[in-house]
């Protein structure tokens, strides 16, 4: 059975195993579209909307960045 | 962060704590199953026997299942160190990124191309590379676990780093230092050989279903005896890890190993508890007896031992790590009221450094920068209200660690005996212990995810052991939006499990592609 199959010998022949792979999807299918959604909610709502990063979104440089966390860390009373 | 919500630290952490939870729940069937498919395909290269390639390609489709629905999961908990831990993110932001970058480049790019391969490339490829790439791919998710620990285990014992005042960052000072600590080492031997163990109650459970609904027997005693050798190596590892990783414990963080064992008064000679009920409403200083019973393991005086080697050597209970004044290797112990002056003392250095730095006053700065190197090991401690805040939550890290133990225990019995008796077949006919079988799948991932809850929760109130409190790690942010986003991932998590469930389940009564069944089964 293996001698009757066309076995991959370039780099061409890799990117068709991709190509075929996802072209033949059976069981996968459902898990292709799961991971894209979950893709796409993560990165496209999630991290753009709800999880901007604290200290990017307040400042430019470095120097600003540890000038603020010093402050937080130098207020003593916390409570 | 005069005025610091508490409950913004409280739903923080429960959204990390959901977090971690669930994506704990994709990654050790991931590397356990993934270790018991290269297996039976590597037998399967071997012997060139067909049953194996359909039992191969049966247990890969799961794992692909798993892999699929769980990936990139761990990527949500690095939104949540930038957005609701950024001062922790800024803190350790040089030690934690050599790891995860090398976990994202190496591990993640291994995993990716070979997966590929290991799913599409059946005939496509030879025989060996298609094993090569199965090996390569489960090996690529056992190095990004390798790293991710490696991080974690920093925050555990937080070695190879110096405290840079200037840019307020833990620097790298020996990588080999932080990659190849103690705590590190018996850290990720014991997570990944442990889940080992979980992915072979994973393959015994749904053989057990299989023999349950008398279907595919053949298939089912094949992959139970693969399941129970790497089951009972796993478990067997895992209880001389777990050993080395709880002597680690006493060793960089008693007060971690006093909460898994509900001691408040310690001593010499102390017994280590099978199990125990403790007391509810016990508090650090009150009068209450810790437990209402206790049950200690056969071996006298074992925590000693297991603390220090010794059978005889000291351990020190809550009360007195609290008061401090017991002998140590170092000397006398401090009271954690002497460790938050000092943590006081170096925060105020850290203050002064600041200031005389802008000031451009160097014999200030020389000064400050003195009095912050001699104290920074207490640093942390000064954002402690009260010693009691120095205490984890006894009743969960005491219950997390002995449930963990007893259900390893419960594995080492299991392995071996469900071993013996589908040996000569007879576990087909005992229904009861295929009632079993199917049992320890889910008590396979409460014994996982109780590790983590005694590692993670014993080491609180700490995000970085001594060095940052999680009250210190927080940003200066709204409670509301974390509760939001709280709610969301409930949501999101669910749709994600159930659809896990769903689709693995529709696979398991499929069962192994039906090609050549009846052949076959003639043949085994």
């Amino acid at each position: 059975m293996e001698n009757s199959i066309k076995k991959i010998s370039s780099f061409r022949d890799f990117i068709y195993l991709y190509i075929d792979g996802f072209k033949n999807l059976t069981w996968g299918k459902p898990l292709w579209i799961i991971i894209l959604l979950k893709l796409f909610i993560m990165f496209a709502i999630l991290k753009v909307f709800f999880f901007p990063n604290f200290l990017n979104s307040r400042f430019d440089t470095n120097e600003e960045k540890s000038e603020y966390v010093s402050k937080e860390l130098t207020k003593t009373h916390i409570y | 962060m005069n005025q610091i919500d508490m409950s913004l630290i409280d739903w923080s952490r429960a959204q990390f704590a959901l977090t971690a939870i669930v994506h704990w729940l994709f990654v050790p069937l991931t590397l356990g199953l993934g270790l018991i498919v290269c297996i039976m395909e590597s037998i399967y290269v071997k012997t060139g026997a067909e049953k194996w390639l359909r039992t191969t390609k049966f247990w890969m489709k799961l794992f692909g299942i798993n892999f699929a629905i769980g990936v990139a999961t761990g990527i949500i908990l690095e939104f949540e160190f930038g957005t609701n831990w950024s001062n922790y993110s800024w803190f350790v932001g040089d030690i934690f990124g050599a790891p995860l970058a090398i976990e994202g480049i190496v591990a993640f790019f291994l995993e990716a191309t070979f997966i590929a391969v290991m799913f599409f490339g059946w005939d496509k490829v030879s025989k060996k590379f298609h094993l090569a790439s199965t090996w390569l791919t489960v090996g690529g998710a056992t190095l990004s676990a390798l790293w991710i620990l490696i991080a974690n285990a920093w925050m555990q014992y937080p070695a190879g780093m110096s405290f840079n005042p200037d840019t307020v960052r833990s620097e790298m000072t020996d990588f080999w230092a932080v990659a190849l600590s103690p705590v590190a080492t018996n850290k990720f031997f014991h997570t990944v050989i442990s889940s080992w163990t979980l992915g072979a109650a994973f393959v015994l459970g749904v053989s057990a279903w299989f023999l349950l609904k008398k279907r595919e027997r053949t298939f089912s005693l094949d992959s139970i005896k693969i399941a129970c050798i790497v089951g009972f190596v796993g478990v067997v590892c895992s209880w001389v890890t777990g050993d080395g990783s709880a002597h680690q414990v006493a060793q960089k963080q008693p007060m971690k190993l006093a909460a898994m064992e509900g001691l408040y008064e310690g001593g010499t000679g102390v017994d280590l508890l099978a199990m125990g009920v403790l007391t509810p409403g016990k508090q650090y200083g009150d009068s209450k007896d810790p437990f209402i019973f206790k049950i200690p393991v056969p071996i006298p005086n074992f925590l000693s031992y297991l603390a220090n080697r010794q059978f005889d050597s000291y351990v020190p209970g809550i009360n007195n790590l609290v008061n401090g004044g017991y002998d140590t290797p170092q000397g006398k112990a401090l009271s954690i009221e002497e460790k938050i002056e000092r943590g006081k003392l170096a925060i105020g250095a850290l203050a002064d450094y600041s200031r005389a730095k802008k000031a451009n006053n160097e014999p200030a700065k020389v000064e400050a920068k003195k009095i912050l190197d001699e104290n920074f090991a207490h640093f942390g401690y000064g954002y402690l209200k009260s010693p009691a805040d120095a205490i984890p939550n006894v009743p969960l890290v005491f219950y997390s660690f002995h449930i963990m133990v007893i259900l390893g225990g419960f594995f080492l019995i299991l392995f071996p005996v469900v071993w013996f008796y589908s040996k000569k077949d007879k576990i087909s006919k005992m229904k009861w212990l295929q009632w079993i079988c199917i049992l320890s799948v889910p008590l396979a991932y409460v014994t996982s995810q109780a590790g983590w809850v005694v590692a993670e929760v014993g080491r609180q109130p700490w995000a970085i052991q001594d060095i940052l409190p999680v009250n210190a790690a927080i940003s200066n942010i709204n409670a509301a939006s974390v509760q939001l986003t709280f709610f969301v991932f409930l949501i999101l998590f669910a749709v994600l499990i159930t659809a896990e469930l769903k689709i693995m389940f529709k696979q398991i009564k499929i069962g192994p592609e039906n090609k050549d069944v009846k052949n076959e089964e003639k043949l085994s």
